[in-house]
């Protein structure tokens, strides 16, 4: 039972990571380069270590897989929001059929200034 | 017993596969932080490939292999994010 869970984890795992890199070849931008990669290759690696967890059945290689998958599901979104943060300041292009860039001139990319939405109107009470 | 080890096999190519995919990202990346998010795929699979090396081998010693270089990996990446905004800014 635990061979076949673990097989079925790391083909799964090992698929996803596949997946990311594909999209890391094959996309037109680094923002959407980046969303395949983070998302697809924590997934990946959360399925190996499960399939791991699976293999050994041991209470220290459990908690250790089980330690880092909480370690990726924490940090993969945070090291994707720093790189996508500084490479928007640095200017790096978008794709040019993307449709909507909702910062585009109202952010200071020297001072870090958000200005507000001038074409909303305030919220009223309904 | 040969399917497992054959199934491994497999993986072990599907994990290599997306590693030279990311490198082929790593060379080609047209801007700086392109080569960061691939480096940060890079070090994933090499995580991967470790762990699925553990148990193939059924040594539970390397997963603390894996452990150290996925904590290595988030550190060089924050510190390239950190460091490709100063690099902008300097200029």
């Amino acid at each position: 039972m635990s061979d076949i869970l673990r097989s079925i984890f790391m083909v799964i795992g090992a698929a996803f990571l596949l997946l990311a890199a594909l999209g890391i070849v094959r996309m037109p931008d680094l923002f959407s380069r980046m969303q395949a990669a983070t998302k697809a290759s924590t997934m990946g690696i959360g399925c190996v270590m499960l399939a791991a967890a699976f293999h050994f059945g041991d209470i220290a290689v459990v908690a250790r897989a089980l330690a880092v998958i909480g370690f990726f599901f924490l940090t993969a979104p945070v090291t994707a929001h720093l790189i996508a943060r500084s490479s928007y300041f640095v200017g790096v292009p978008l794709w040019e059929h993307s449709v909507v860039d909702e910062l585009r001139g109202r952010y200071n990319p020297l001072t870090h200034d958000l200005e507000g939405n001038p074409q909303r109107e305030p919220t009223r009470d309904l | 017993m040969t399917f497992f080890s054959g199934l491994e096999s497999l993986v072990f190519l599907m994990i290599g596969l997306a590693m030279v995919l990311a490198f082929v990202r790593l060379v080609r990346g047209p801007s700086l932080p392109d080569r960061v998010v691939a480096l940060d795929l890079f070090s994933v699979a090499s995580a991967s490939f470790i762990t699925i090396y553990a148990i193939s081998t059924n040594q539970r010693v390397f997963i603390d292999v894996a452990i150290v270089l996925a904590l290595i990996t988030f550190l060089g990446s924050v510190a390239f994010a950190q460091y490709v905004e100063r690099r902008a800014r300097d200029e």
